[in-house]
């Protein structure tokens, strides 16, 4: 049986999501008959992911409808690329960095002291949907080495020491920050 | 608004705006003018550099000031290690590792009373002493930076600066007076060769694409900067957009393209807003778009990016990316300057290459080829990372020795340690050892020593790297990155990494060391795309190199550096031992036995290696080795 759209209860829970990534859409005047459409799509689901948080079948539908493309289309690119996710993320997600110049100096123990503190595993999100951990591949601030990002906010030369010290200080004070610039 | 659509009114902006950088050259500046330029590069900005700049904007205008006193952000200054760092113009002072709580007092003794402040001044690690002008810096005075030559010195979020440089400068050559054919010999008798790694002749690649009698070509300019521990491009894009995006213009002219992408990689989101404010800019003042400068030539370049894929770093991986396709390699040839994006003739070249594509108009093809070896001209930056003392960007002219960059500019290894080997060219690249350190650098010499330029990263390693364990973290990354399309890479890789896990954790066997040669040639051999081709390239090198290492954990299940954790051995010293129990209490298979204030003993068959014990004591009574 094909889906459609309507008949999703998510689509109409979350019809504002829906409303702004539909005016994104439109704002690239898409012309389903022109073979070269799909040079956006990409750009499309970081957009979408950024609105939805990680980007669901209801969501991958939607896009596909826009473009006039098939829906396997649309899942084959997201499951291609690392950035993209069908599962939701934690609400204060970890990144640690495994780039070269981080590995040398100690990432790899850091990655495992935030494992062994949130009882998570990277790639994991905690039971509470709080937390989630992922390790990254070098965002070019080697002289930062090791480093580790919370959200938005980068913390760099972190030793294993630090690592309860880092999330504590920022369920105390960065996240309150954050939720009042996001009010 | 600034407009410019001919080349004397492009002269006109230059003459109005040159005078922007006079107070930064020393030309200008009277006792009370200052201009103070605060980094504002990824690794800075983490440092909180954009509130150092707030703040000092903060304290001129409470002090009413504004007239004399600047503060700005601009792009990477390359000494990372530092940072943050700020400038102060027009002495050329240079302060590292400022904190926003160190304003007040740089601003109070230096910039109200001339008082340089000394703690904050970089101290030379040999020298012992204060340094207090950039140019006396022993990080600065071997470098060349022709690539870089804004970077630091410009507010790369405004074209004014930019045009103050001579910017646009080169373009206008071109599209008035040079036809495609002499821009393409130029840029030949130049022998700028490409810097994302494979080297291959710039004007060359220009000139298949030229031939093509296409309506439609394209430029792509390759931004997809994967190499874990390389910041190059990143830099470049983050400092001086605009450089790119006039050698991407001036390379559309030279082959007959009308479009150019960026794609750029999602990691990098400041190099992404930095990009798309240049090009709204240039398309503002008419630099972009149509009619360029009177000339009749049209150029408009759009940002696309990528999303976390390494092998979309390879052109044709990215060019199927572009299209919105997984982003997986295909067969060359035909290769893109023949049958590229949407199958037209198109141009993919690096973010480093374009950058020197101006100068190379600016200052001439017989000045460019001036720089360098016999093979390999102009400058080459490169990413220094691990374990050294100056972490940051350096950029050398071609010919220059592992040596110099290491221990000259870098100031050798950090905590003294002992240099073990430099890996360039990331997972595609490999080892350089101690013997090689003084072979001048070039595309040749390099992979003549089983390495490669690749487009810039340096990691540093020192006696406590393990180099097995750094090959098995390289055929790690490309087990998750191989996109899987042909059988060699999806299986080889995985195999091998199989293998070097078994080594790194005591089960090796000699068949093994056979096994893992055999692999990695036949992967070499039959791998579609250069991802697959050049991933056995760690593994061998560090083989070639180091086999006693790979003998040591094989033969002897012992890990010479120390780092493998399967392969250590934990005991407690009976004389430093007093009895607290914390160690059996910690340890998570029970293996310790040992009763309250006696000498306790680790089970060797049980032990996990875990380092549980040697964490938990506290009268440092458990050894490694």
């Amino acid at each position: 049986m094909k889906k459609t759209l309507k008949h999703c209860e998510s689509y109409q829970e979350h019809s504002k999501q829906f409303q702004e990534l539909g005016e994104y859409l439109d704002s690239l005047q898409i012309d389903q008959r022109n073979p070269r459409r799909k040079d956006t799509l990409i750009m499309t689901l970081h957009r979408a992911q950024m609105i939805f948080g990680y980007l669901p079948e209801e969501v991958q539908l939607f896009i596909a409808d826009r473009y006039g493309i098939s829906h396997a289309d649309v899942s084959g690119v997201i499951s291609f690329y690392n950035f993209f996710t069908v599962t939701p993320k934690g609400k204060i997600q970890v990144n640690v960095c495994l780039g070269t110049a981080c590995y040398v100096n100690g990432a790899d123990q850091i990655l495992a002291e935030f494992e062994r503190i949130l009882e998570i595993k990277a790639g994991q999100v905690s039971a509470d949907g709080k937390f989630s951990i992922e390790s990254l591949r070098c965002v070019g601030a080697c002289g930062l080495a090791p480093v580790v990002t919370i959200n938005s906010k980068v913390y760099g030369k972190v030793k294993v020491s630090q690592v309860r010290e880092i999330i504590e200080r920022f369920l105390t004070e960065d996240l309150e920050v954050e939720e009042v610039s996001h009010a | 608004m600034l407009e410019i659509t001919s080349p004397i009114q492009l002269l006109d902006a230059y003459e109005e705006t040159k005078s922007l950088l006079d107070l930064r050259s020393g030309k200008r500046g009277g006792p009370q003018e200052r201009m103070i330029l605060v980094c504002g590069g990824t690794g800075c900005q983490a440092s909180e550099s954009k509130q150092i700049v707030h703040e000092f904007k903060r304290l001129i205008k409470e002090n009413g000031m504004d007239e004399r006193i600047s503060a700005s952000i601009s792009g990477c200054f390359g000494f990372c290690e530092k940072g943050p760092i700020i400038k102060i113009y027009p002495e050329n002072v240079f302060y590292v590792s400022v904190k926003v709580a160190d304003v007040p007092e740089i601003f109070d003794s230096h910039i109200l009373n001339g008082e340089k402040v000394r703690r904050l001044l970089y101290e030379d690690p040999k020298l012992k002493q204060k340094i207090e002008s950039a140019d006396d810096i022993s990080f600065y005075k071997l470098q060349q930076r022709v690539a870089l030559r804004n970077c630091g010195l410009i507010n790369p979020e405004k074209i004014e600066e930019y045009l103050a440089t001579g910017g646009y400068q080169s373009l206008a050559k071109v599209v008035g007076g040079m036809s495609p054919k002499e821009v393409i010999e130029e840029m030949k008798k130049s022998g700028l060769r490409g810097r994302g790694g494979a080297g291959f002749s710039t004007g060359r690649k220009w000139e298949y694409a030229s031939k093509s009698t296409s309506e439609e070509k394209f430029i792509i300019c390759n931004a997809d900067e994967g190499d874990p521990g390389a910041f190059m491009d990143r830099s470049i894009m983050e400092g001086d957009s605009h450089s790119v995006l006039e050698g991407m213009a001036i390379a559309g002219y030279a082959i007959g393209a009308t479009q150019g992408y960026v794609y750029i990689r999602a990691e990098y989101p400041l190099a992404v807003s930095r990009l798309q404010i240049a090009i709204d800019q240039a398309r503002a003042a008419g630099l972009l778009g149509k009619n360029i400068l009177g000339s009749g030539f049209n150029f408009d370049i759009s940002i696309r990016l990528g999303a976390g894929a390494f092998v979309c770093g390879e052109e044709t991986a990215l060019i199927h990316s572009l299209q919105g396709l997984r982003g997986e390699p295909g067969t060359k040839p035909p290769f893109p300057a023949e049958s590229g994006l949407w199958g037209k003739p198109t141009s993919v070249n690096n973010v480093e290459t374009l950058a020197n594509v101006p100068v190379v108009y600016q200052k001439g093809a017989d000045w460019f080829s001036s720089i360098g070896t016999e093979t390999s001209k102009g400058t080459k930056v490169f990413a220094l990372a691990g374990k050294i003392n100056n972490v940051g960007l350096v950029e050398v002219p071609m010919g220059t020795t592992l040596r110099e960059i290491i221990y000259d500019i870098g100031g050798g290894i950090k905590g003294g340690a002992k240099f073990k080997a430099a890996q360039t060219g990331g997972p595609s690249g490999g080892c350089i050892p101690e013997q090689y350190l003084d072979t001048p650098i070039d595309y040749e010499s390099l992979s003549a020593i089983g390495s490669m330029m690749g487009s810039g990263g340096m990691i540093i390693m020192s006696d406590q790297d393990c180099m097995v364990n750094l090959a098995r973290f390289y055929l790690e990354f490309i087990v998750e990155e191989s996109c899987g399309r042909c059988a060699p890479c999806r299986i080889g890789n995985k195999r091998m990494f199989e293998i070097l896990t078994n080594i790194t954790e005591g089960r090796g066997t000699a068949m093994d060391l056979h096994e893992l040669r055999s692999l990695a040639e036949t992967i070499m051999d039959t791998s579609l795309c250069g991802l697959g081709q050049t991933a056995p390239n760690p593994v061998l090198s560090t083989m070639k190199y180091f086999m006693a290492e790979y003998e040591a954990h094989v033969f002897e299940k012992h890990c010479p550096a120390g780092t493998c954790q399967k392969l250590m051995h934990y005991e407690i010293i009976a004389e430093k031992c007093i009895g607290c129990t914390s160690c059996a209490r910690g340890c998570p298979v029970g293996c310790i036995s040992g009763s309250v204030k006696q000498v306790h003993l680790i089970d060797q068959a049980r032990c996990i290696k875990c380092g549980a014990c040697l964490s938990r004591c506290k009268f440092a009574a458990v050894s490694r080795n």
